[in-house]
Formats: C-alpha cells, structure tokens, sequence
C-alpha cells in the first residue's frame, strides 16, 4: 500500500471538479492541500479553545498554551532537535530567513562574505543582499553546473576566513535537487561559518534530522507540509542562539522591562515577539502527527517513485525538455520543464483546463532561470496524496498540447 | 482554442515581430510576476508613430497583445497611442482573460508608453 492508497480520501479538495474534470493538483511544492485532521485540529481550536497563549490566568488560555507548547516538541520531534528551546515559531520559512539575516546582521562587518547558491529561492536570497548592502559585506554565489548540481569545488574555493554565513537550500524547489547539505556544513564549519539551511522543500518529502545534517539553521514552511498558511519554523542550535541578540522586539520577547532597557526573555521565546499565529501553529502540530503516521521514510519512497515515473514518461515526448537531475535518488518531489514553442503560462493554463494544476513561471528563482536560459518553467511537483494515474494523466495532456492552443 | 482566434493567429504568425533600423524610441520592460520581457522599437515622425515593432520572450497572450498594439500604434499621433488603454486591445483579441493573466495584455502598453517617455514624446 503506498501513502496515496490511505491518504487520498482525507483530502477534502480532491472531491473538487476544476473546468468539470477531477482536481489533479501538482502544486504541492507552492503549497499543499490539507487533510481533514489538520482542519479539523484548526476548527477545534477555534470553537473550543482560542485565547492568547502565555500571559492568560484563565483555562482557555492555559490550554491554548498547552497546545501550542505542544506543537513544539511534536516539531523537534520530526525534525530531530535536540532541544524544544531550539525551535521558533515563525510565519513561515521567509521570516525565518529574514530573522537569522537580521540578528547575525549586527555582527557582520564591512568585509565579511556570505555565500548562497545560484539555485537559491528569493527568500533565501534577497535577505542576504540586503544584509550585505547594509553592512558593507560582499555576496558570492556557488555555480549550478551539469544537471542541475552545485559546483563544491567551486564552492570550497569561495569559503575563506572571511565567510561568515552559508546559506543553502536543502532541496531546489525548481531542480529538486537534493543538495549534500552534511558536506556544505562540513566545509562551511571548517572554514568558521554558519550555516542555514532552507529546508522548505525538504521537509514535507524526506525524513530530516537536523542534528545528523548539523546545520546551525534550519527553516522551513508549514503550508508546505500539509499544515496550515501563516506559521513556520526556525530551528537553531541552541550555542548559536544563545549568543545572538532577538531580531525583532515586542512582547512575548522579554522578561522584565524598564524605560530605557529590557532584560530578553530565555529561548526560545526571545525571537518570538507578539501574539503568535496560535491557530496555524496548532495546525502545524496536527500535520507533523499526520506525516508521522505516514512516515516519512514511506513519503520519500513514494514521492521518489512518483519522480521517476514522471522523468520516464516526460523523456517520451520529444516536445518536453526536463531540468534538473535526471537520477531521481537525489530529486525531491518536483520536475521542472517545458514544452518546446509554448511559454509555460500558456502550458499551465491549458493544463488548467483539463483540471491540471501545475506552477508555472520564474518560481522565485530568477537567477536560476538566467543559468537555464529560460523565462520560466513549468512545475509539477507531488504530495502524499499524488497517484501515477494524475502522473499519466499529465503526460497525456502535454501530449494533445499543441492542438489546442 | 484556449483563448481566442486572433490570439493563437497571432501567437504564431506575429506581424509585428522584430527590430526596426534606426529606431527613435526602444524601450523594454519584464512582468515582475512571470519574468516575461517585452521591448518595442519605434520610429517617429511628425508627432506620430511612423512604425512599431516588438520583441520578446512573452507567453500567447503577450505576444498577441504586443503584436496588436503595434499594429495599432502605427501611423496615431503621439496623444492617440497614448490613450490607447487595456480595454481597446481586450476588444480586439476577442477573449476573456482571467485577472491573473491581465498583465500579459497590459505589459505592451507599459512598454510602448516607456518608450515615448524616453524620448520626451510624451507629455
């Protein structure tokens, strides 16, 4: 039995018709579809729990905190932290991003180097130009080379003394490629760097562990990851949090307050300021229960088997051009393409057509699409609930593609 | 047919597609959501625009939009071309476009009225 044959009937929006043919939704990678549990979860909170977390002396906001405290230790669990202190709340891999690249922000000096990856999503991105413009320290970028690959040669030859933070995906949300995340941060801590890793497509398609991989950052989404819009997750290692001053200010951050100064509250409260997205975040708990009842060893083989396919039946069509490695044992759960004499809106808009729901276009990755030579592409990109017939289903449609338009 | 006649007509067999020698005015500008480029070369004369081309890496509906624009472009006065608005070329391609694909109509527009900007045409 795969994932797919228990999973699908919990997907409410999959009984949608789009265009009057079935929902075939390959959009995952953007954002997924949420089981019942989840809105459920979501739903009881809001009809029988809701108050704010942490500072109510009243049942309901004891429960809610109970509940979102909860949350936490499920996500060090399935993530493998070592500690609940080392995982914040955030509102999704973005802010997460942008709150290590500010808080580290205060120690960079004119000179200092950060080095991202030419496959990097903006949001992993733009935080560390805006980093280095503001502190006069200098951006390099590894080179994708091959399929669809980082160049490590090159990459060690961009770290140096003066590195003081590497930043990289751990799965390409356009290549899928799987990034050899364990040897960046060997390389990177060798040279005295920290290292963060964008694990938003990597989390909801594989098991992680954040130790094993040793990273001092990992962030990622839960919308990606069958839980709710507007929560995400930053873990940190606790040595490196503790020496770094919050990001941001407001309540929740503190412990006790004068005029003129404040004492910062301990970990990992201290970079979580104001009222947290309690609801999504309960959300989230529910979600990383329902994978882990899945398993995510059973989700990778699943999505693995579901790319294969995919590459397989794509290669057959000689109008198809695929990006990205071709060895599905280090692809996540996404494929990239195009359709040769077609621009890829119109390729998703007519597979909309047939209920079809692809991404379409520079993924937020416009680098990337310089190194390709392309505007866009089209993505298709799968989840627990994903079957080889929605994979056929596509390559189908690409092939009646040119009749229609 | 996905959109409409005039769009896939004119996707595939663009009139207007290409650079003009000695052009007075170029212009070129990208849809911030898709990346799609589109850039119009003109050519001036007597207050109007005496011919228009355009290229680009665009999507059916951009193509046909641009295509159409210079071919109404050409031979209006200045003031004309630069009343020409979203509304008049919907018309002409003849089909409905979802609102998250309007600004693959409008983005032509947008460069044709860069372009005159550039050359102090427009006031």
């Amino acid at each position: 039995m795969t994932p797919a044959d228990r999973c699908r009937g919990d997907f409410p929006i999959l009984e949608r018709k789009i265009n009057g043919k079935p929902l075939v939704y390959l959009d995952s990678a953007a954002s997924s579809q949420k089981p019942r549990q989840v809105i459920d979860a979501v739903r009881r909170y809001y009809e029988t729990t809701h108050a704010n977390v942490h500072r109510s002396i009243h049942t309901l906001g004891e429960e809610a905190t109970a509940l979102l405290e909860a949350s936490r230790d499920k996500v060090r669990e399935f993530i493998g932290a070592a500690e609940r202190e080392e995982v914040i709340f955030t509102r999704g891999t973005t802010e997460a991003i942008n709150l290590v690249a500010q808080a580290i922000g205060r120690t960079i000096k004119p000179g200092d180097e950060v080095v991202v990856t030419e496959m990097e999503h903006h949001s992993n991105l733009i935080p560390w130009q805006m980093l280095c413009r503001d502190r006069g320290a200098v951006l390099k970028a590894v080179p994708v080379i091959g399929d669809g690959v980082l160049d490590l040669e090159a990459f060690s030859r961009l770290l140096s003394s003066r590195t003081r933070v590497v930043a990289v995906a751990h799965v390409s949300n356009v290549l899928g490629t799987i990034n050899p995340v364990g040897e960046i941060v060997k390389r990177s801590r060798a040279a005295g760097a920290l290292v963060l890793v964008d694990g938003a497509q990597a989390v909801p398609h594989m098991p992680v562990n954040v130790q094993r991989l040793g990273a001092d950052f990992y962030a990622f989404s839960g919308h990606k990851m069958l839980g709710p819009t507007g929560v995400g997750v930053l873990y940190g290692r606790r040595a490196v949090l503790e020496r770094l001053e919050p990001a941001w200010g407001g309540g929740e951050m503190i412990k006790e307050v004068w005029i003129d100064h404040a004492q910062w509250n301990d970990l990992p409260w201290r970079f979580e300021p104001g009222t947290p997205p309690i609801a999504p975040i309960v959300g989230l708990g529910a979600a990383v229960e329902y994978l882990s009842e899945v398993g995510m060893e059973a989700v990778g083989a699943h999505e693995q088997a579901l790319c294969r396919l995919t590459l397989e039946l794509l290669a057959k069509n000689d109008d198809v051009i695929i990006y990205g490695p071709r060895n599905p044992e280090i692809k996540g759960a996404v494929v990239a393409f195009n359709v040769r004499g077609l621009h890829p809106h119109d390729v998703a808009h007519l597979l909309d057509q047939e209920g079809i729901a692809v991404r379409a276009g520079h993924h937020c990755a416009m680098p990337l699409m310089r190194r390709l030579g392309v505007v866009g592409t089209v993505r298709a990109s799968f989840s627990v609930h994903t079957i080889p017939g929605e994979i056929e289903f596509l390559t189908k449609a690409l092939s009646n593609l040119n009749l229609m338009l | 047919m996905l959109y409409s006649s005039v769009i896939s007509e004119r996707f595939r067999h663009p009139r207007f597609f290409g650079d003009l020698d000695g052009a007075d005015a170029v212009f070129e500008d990208v849809n911030p959501l898709c990346g799609d480029r589109v850039r119009i070369q003109l050519k001036l004369a007597n207050g109007g625009i005496a011919d228009a081309r355009f290229k680009g890496d665009s999507c059916a509906i951009c193509m046909a939009s641009a295509d159409l624009l210079a071919e109404m472009a050409r031979g209006r006065a200045v003031d004309e071309a630069l009343a020409l608005g979203p509304d008049d070329l919907l018309t002409r391609l003849g089909a409905t476009i979802r609102p998250s694909r309007i600004t693959c109509v409008t983005l032509p527009l947008q460069v044709l009225k860069g372009a005159l900007a550039a050359v102090g045409a427009a006031r």
